[in-house]
């Protein structure tokens, strides 16, 4: 066939397409839609890439997606808050190393004339058994991710089993906390969420923050390397930047900048 | 109320002020699902025209489950093409996860039953009145499926019209398999769902605004379309 | 006028013991005819006689039950059938133009020539309708321009299954005069019709069917004056025949 200019043309702009995607340095990082929703990757990760050259997509979905879509080896990189089932994930193989980066905290929101009154109580156990006595409807994740464990513990310390009154002042999500808030909103309702999603959440309706500096409320964020040794694929060393990166002071630093009306909505605390 | 009305409002500054992430959005949201309903028809307008003409012991049973496969949940189609696609499942080497060419693999799954159970159904109209004729002249199956196609065109645009409006609209399978990646495969129902997580109700409805505007401008083209072919030609 | 000048290769048509049965009704019972070469053949009789049936059988649209149909040399039914064409009661037009319509046909055989398209048309008078949609087209000119298809593939044998019933009488008379030419070009013709002037007007032979039988086959001149069977008498002379 005639080799004309146009064809030339054509051959030279889908081999720079290919190339385009084959050479840009990316890294795929698993998360949570509560993490996300945050907005904090759209402050730390331009600052890395800046940095890198290294660009950082981004899959949020529930704390239990993120993780099976890392043990599928579908990510470079996870980041979550569920601390045991991070361990979990590493010691089962599917990750290499885990390292706390961040913390922030849980709060319980509700509506603002408070009818269980658990403004007055002492801490958030005492705040859950107020609810559950004064019957108000309390809506929880119910998706076994990072904030409905917190939630389930916190009803396991009070003695209450919440899943006896599923369906009646007790609900059940089965969504992720954007979804949820919506639900507590429109229901007026209680819940508990953490600060980070509550900052950026623009449905608040009636709701306000009710019970919150329980040093029980402590939410962990972890990050964990998918294991190369079990997914070829993984891009080790731009996932191994990004991770001494972020547990870096440069990485600190920009967490820490992250601020929603003055509050800082992540704590950096990186450790093994 | 005060959503609507923040909606409507957001919608118009959105839409004149072209917003460039919007703009790249609404790009994405067509390139996907006008490439799979592209790619549905060319499948399931032969099987379509095969099923409205052939005669065959299967044939109601396959009428049947192309019938009910337009009825597949997208999350579940969004699903099964993640397990399939995934680095731990078999086409896993093709690393074909969170690309819009995955998000399009999706939509024309979805998609093609549409096409097909449809166009059956427009073209065994035809066929019906046509067929006597073509037996009488002894007309080929492959001419005879060529007239259909053609006489039926405006039928069968309805047709595509109803794939596009299935695969715009979708969001369970573009998420799963997409990622709703920023600037990479964020389209338009993954980005109004970004937005009700994050409570802004006004921007996310703004958004299904702007959506509905592109459908309904892609209807009205197709529909001056047709009625200009019309108007200055009989072929 | 008979005309036995053109050797047509699918005459004679012989056909024995032709029967078709649906739920144990033989709607068309054990016939048996012969079509010699040339003249154009009516086939009438009462309503639900079986005449478009017989004739669906003929063109190897409907299968016989039992029995044979020879044209010519051949038993096959499809190959009789690319040389034969056939206009129905009601036009089956393809919803394209008048042209289009011939042209869709002759590129089926590969056969297509823009003076072919305009020869026929001439003959059924529609040539100044070229670009006009088949479906706009009045119910005489519809039958006229389906005429002209069937006529633009030259068939040995033309089928008609009552094709001016429901026309105007200008388009009647085109069709007619159509008819005529064709049959002394060589080509065979039967036709179905309920009209008896039209019957006497064009007929060389009669098929006179009765309850899925033939009752006589006879010269026209004979059928007319004097037919050889009583119900075909008293069909002449205007009753019900039930």
């Amino acid at each position: 066939m005639r080799i004309t200019s146009k064809k030339i043309l054509i051959a030279g702009l889908l081999i720079g397409f290919f190339l385009k995607n084959v050479y840009a340095d990316t890294i795929l990082l698993q998360s949570t839609t509560s993490t996300a929703n945050s907005g904090l990757y759209e402050v730390i990760l331009p600052i890395f890439t800046a940095s890198t050259g290294i660009h950082v997509h981004v899959v949020a979905s529930g704390t239990g997606q993120a993780i099976t879509n890392a043990m599928n080896g579908d990510g470079d990189v996870l980041l979550v808050h569920a601390k045991s089932a991070e361990e979990k994930f590493v010691r089962d193989g599917y990750g290499v190393q885990r390292f706390d980066v961040m913390y922030n905290d849980f709060v319980i929101v509700g509506p603002n004339n408070d009818p269980a009154d658990i403004r007055g109580a002492q801490n958030a156990v005492k705040a859950l058994t107020h609810i559950s006595q004064n019957q108000s409807i309390f809506i929880s994740r119910g998706d076994n991710s990072g904030t409905h464990r917190k939630e389930i513990s916190l009803w396991q310390m009070s003695g209450i089993n919440p899943l006896k009154f599923s369906g009646a002042w007790y609900r059940e999500t089965g969504s992720g906390m954007g979804a949820t808030l919506n639900i507590a909103s429109g229901m007026n309702a209680y819940t508990l969420t953490d600060r980070a999603t509550w900052l950026n959440f623009k449905n608040r309706g009636h709701l306000e923050i009710l019970s919150e500096s329980d040093s029980e409320l402590f939410n962990q964020y972890g990050v964990v390397l998918v294991n190369p040794v079990l997914h070829p694929k993984v891009n080790v060393e731009s996932a191994r930047k990004f991770i001494n990166w972020i547990l870096s002071a440069d990485g600190q630093l920009a967490i820490a900048s992250y601020k929603i009306d003055g509050q800082q909505l992540f704590f950096p605390n990186p450790q093994p | 109320m005060q959503n609507f009305g923040q909606a409507f409002h957001l919608a118009g500054e959105l839409v004149v002020s072209a917003d460039s992430v919007l703009l790249e959005i609404i790009g994405l949201s067509l390139r996907v699902s006008l490439t799979a309903v592209f790619i549905a028809c060319v499948i399931g307008l032969p099987i379509g025209a095969a099923l409205a003409i052939g005669r065959f012991p299967a044939r109601g049973l396959v009428i049947v489950t192309v019938n009910a496969l337009m009825g597949l949940p997208p999350v579940v189609v969004g699903l099964v093409v993640y397990m399939t696609i995934s680095n731990a499942g078999p086409l896993g080497w093709l690393q074909l996860l969170y690309t819009p060419t995955a998000m399009i693999i999706a939509q024309t799954i979805l998609i093609t039953p549409i096409v097909i159970a449809l166009s059956r159904e427009v073209l065994e109209q035809l066929y019906i009145e046509y067929n006597e004729l073509f037996r009488s002249m002894s007309v080929s199956r492959i001419m005879t499926v060529r007239a259909l196609l053609w006489d039926a065109r405006f039928s069968l645009m309805t047709v595509a019209l109803a794939g596009f409006g299935r695969a715009v609209a979708e969001v369970g399978a573009v998420i799963i398999v997409g990622g709703n990646i920023n600037h990479l495969t964020r389209v338009m129902t993954t980005a109004i769902a970004l937005e009700t997580s994050k409570g802004d109700l006004a921007l996310a409805l703004a958004l299904g605004i702007v959506l509905l505007i592109i459908a309904l401008s892609i209807n009205g083209a197709l529909m001056a379309l047709k009625i200009t072919t019309t108007k200055f030609s009989h072929a | 006028m008979p005309n036995s000048n053109r050797e047509n290769p699918l005459l004679p048509c012989s056909v024995r013991h032709l029967t078709y049965t649906v739920d144990n009704d033989s709607l068309v019972n054990d016939l048996s005819l012969d079509l010699k070469q040339g003249g154009l053949t009516v086939i009438v009789g009462p309503n639900g006689a079986g005449k478009s049936l017989f004739m669906r059988l003929l063109h190897g649209l409907v299968p016989a039950t039992t029995g044979t149909i020879e044209w010519g040399s051949t038993q096959n039914s499809n190959s009789a059938r690319i040389n034969q064409a056939m206009v129905f009661q009601r036009p089956i037009l393809l919803r394209r133009s008048v042209q289009a319509n011939i042209e869709f046909v002759l590129k089926s055989r590969s056969k297509y020539s823009k003076e072919i398209v305009i020869e026929v048309l001439h003959t059924v008078g529609l040539e100044n309708k070229l670009s006009t949609a088949a479906h706009l087209l009045s119910g005489g000119e519809q039958q006229r321009l389906a005429l002209a298809r069937a006529l633009s593939l030259k068939p040995k044998v033309l089928f008609l299954d009552e094709p001016t019933a429901n026309i105007d009488p200008a388009s009647t008379m085109k069709i007619e005069n159509v008819l005529r030419k064709t049959d002394m070009q060589g080509t065979k013709i039967i036709l179905v019709t309920h009209d008896m002037p039209q019957a006497k007007r064009l007929a060389d032979d009669v098929i006179f069917m009765h309850r899925g039988k033939i009752v006589e086959h006879t010269p026209a001149n004979t059928f007319f004056k004097n037919p050889y069977s009583d119900i075909g008498r008293r069909f002449i002379a205007g009753e019900l025949i039930a």
